[in-house]
């Protein structure tokens, strides 16, 4: 074997065997940067996505929409965006709003979505006329299997511990059946498939969801006929945002955080595709180098 | 005794809820939504039993000076505060009758500045390891893997606006394959009709192993402890 061969064969090895620190440091200049640029693509929304936007954007004034906040910090980055956007729209089609939660992380993310978006946007909205914070509840499945049948009956107060009754916009609450729509935010478990299970198919309630990318795949086999639309990952809350925007302009200013974050996602992507090229063309050429030198391959 | 009850117990209970589901009748047709609510009631107890065990496992773990036992130190701070501030409602600027997580409060505090940051950097830890596990494992070995590295592909890129971007003026007549198109069919057609199949399989998996254990052929659940 020739000085040049075991040269070509010392880097091909030592590539194989990269530090991975060295991929790290790729993929967060990858997520960073274009984070840090501030810079964004050009979106379209794709049929799943759109029958969501399109099925909210026909609710009557005064729909009632139920909004589960079935997520944590874990994927607030992916998900609160979604309900940033689905909010802004339900205001717009001047819709009741009534917030709750089947996972303990989402009780305080209630609050703080309250904070960020219904107050300081919208602080002509009242709360227990527009809005409510129905907080967090145990029992998963179970409280969701119950609410079909009598809502009051677990939750009996807020999440601030007001009496339920004394709140004007749950006078006519019976049960989930007096909803128009009900939004899951959140692909893990209890989530969006414990909704169409437990309340979408037995009370005949449209579901919509928005959750993680990972999470999307699971659920495209319940739409169109047990979900109304999906919002998956980033790319889902983008496209979300580039139909609130092209149907009410007046948020085409407005800074909207499933957007920005695209570009990022985007670089991140082809920085993969790159490492996964180039792992499989040091594959090939040492798998081809290897069965050349073998024994009655030798060259 | 000690396995005879609890497999009476799942007899009834088990049976009664199938019952229940067919006939809509009472006292059948209320069932399911009583053991609903005991459910709800079990749930809740659970999260005291949780917290109780975890509690215990890591007070054994630093009275015993196990592996890691400063670790143990930060897990029952953590418990212990979150516990105090959520209980007690520490900071709340509606005293004790406000909601929990009221902006403000110790409890919200903590969430805030402690619990997200370091939940966020857990799940983005995720991205390094995909890029890192991408280059050393995702090879084309075989037909099967690079159907599956094709796929990954197209995802990848019809997933983001740069697929839009890079087959956007491809005519009409051929806009198939577009990558955003090309990544929504493999979504919305191998991909359902995978998630399909898998999903029926659990189904009939799970009615199988639901029959075995309400007829108690299937008695691992109780555990290895004989009468």
């Amino acid at each position: 074997m020739s000085n040049g061969q075991t040269t070509s064969r010392y880097t091909i090895e030592r590539l194989q065997s990269i530090d991975r620190r060295i991929i790290f440091v790729f993929i967060a200049a990858a997520v960073i940067i274009p984070l840090l640029l501030g810079a964004s693509l050009k979106e379209e929304t794709t049929p799943i996505v759109r029958a969501l936007f399109d099925y909210v954007d026909h609710l009557p004034e005064g729909s009632r929409v139920l909004l589960s906040f079935d997520y944590g910090p874990t994927t607030a980055p992916e998900i609160q965006p979604m309900v940033d956007a689905v909010l802004r729209q339900c205001i717009e089609r001047k819709c009741k709003l009534y917030m709750m939660a089947v996972w303990a992380t989402g009780h305080n993310l209630v609050g703080q979505t309250i904070e960020e978006i219904l107050k300081s946007e919208y602080p002509q909205l009242q709360y227990g006329q527009d809005y409510v914070n129905l907080g967090y509840k145990a029992g998963s499945q179970g409280l969701i299997r119950l609410l079909v049948v009598d809502f009051k009956r677990m939750y009996s107060t807020d999440a601030a511990g007001t009496a339920i009754d004394s709140i004007p916009m749950m006078q006519n609450i019976g049960n989930l059946k007096n909803f128009d729509l009900i939004f899951s935010f959140g692909g893990g478990f209890p989530g969006i498939k414990e909704w169409i299970l437990y309340a979408g198919d037995p009370g005949h309630i449209p579901i919509g969801g928005g959750c993680t990318a990972v999470s999307a795949p699971l659920l495209y086999p319940y739409y169109p006929s047990q979900l109304v639309g999906l919002m998956g990952g980033a790319k889902g809350a983008a496209e979300y945002e580039n139909a609130l925007i092209q149907a009410y302009p007046k948020f085409s200013n407005m800074p909207m955080a499933g957007m920005s974050l695209m570009m990022s996602q985007t670089v991140s992507h082809i920085v993969i595709m790159f490492f996964v090229v180039l792992g499989n063309v040091l594959y090939f050429i040492g798998r081809n180098r290897n069965a050349s030198t073998k024994p009655g391959g030798e060259k | 005794m000690k396995r005879t009850v609890p497999l009476l117990i799942t007899l009834v209970v088990g049976a009664a809820l199938i019952i229940a589901d067919f006939v809509p009748h009472r006292p059948f047709g209320t069932l399911g939504d009583d053991f609903s609510l005991y459910f709800d009631i079990i749930a809740v107890f659970a999260f005291i039993l949780g917290g109780g065990n975890l509690v215990r496992v890591h007070i054994m773990k630093l009275s015993k000076k196990r592996k890691d036992w400063p670790f143990s130190i930060v897990t029952l701070a953590g418990f212990f505060i979150m516990l105090a501030a959520g209980l007690l409602k520490i900071g709340n600027p509606d005293d004790i009758k406000g909601d929990v997580a009221a902006l403000g409060s110790l409890f919200s505090d903590l969430y805030i500045s402690i619990f997200t940051p370091l939940q966020a950097s857990m799940f983005a830890l995720l991205a390094f390891f995909v890029g890192s596990a991408s280059y050393r494992a995702f090879r084309a070995k075989n037909k099967e893997a690079t159907i599956l590295l094709v796929s990954a592909f197209l995802i990848l890129l019809g997933r983001t606006p740069l697929g839009l971007w890079l087959t956007e003026g491809i005519p009409d007549s051929i806009s198939f394959l577009e990558l955003p198109n090309l990544a929504n069919w493999i979504l919305d057609v191998p991909n359902l009709a995978g998630q399909r199949a898998i999903m029926i399989g659990i189904a009939l998996g799970v009615i199988s192993m639901s029959l075995r254990v309400i007829l108690g052929v299937e008695r691992t659940y109780l555990g290895q402890d004989n009468d």
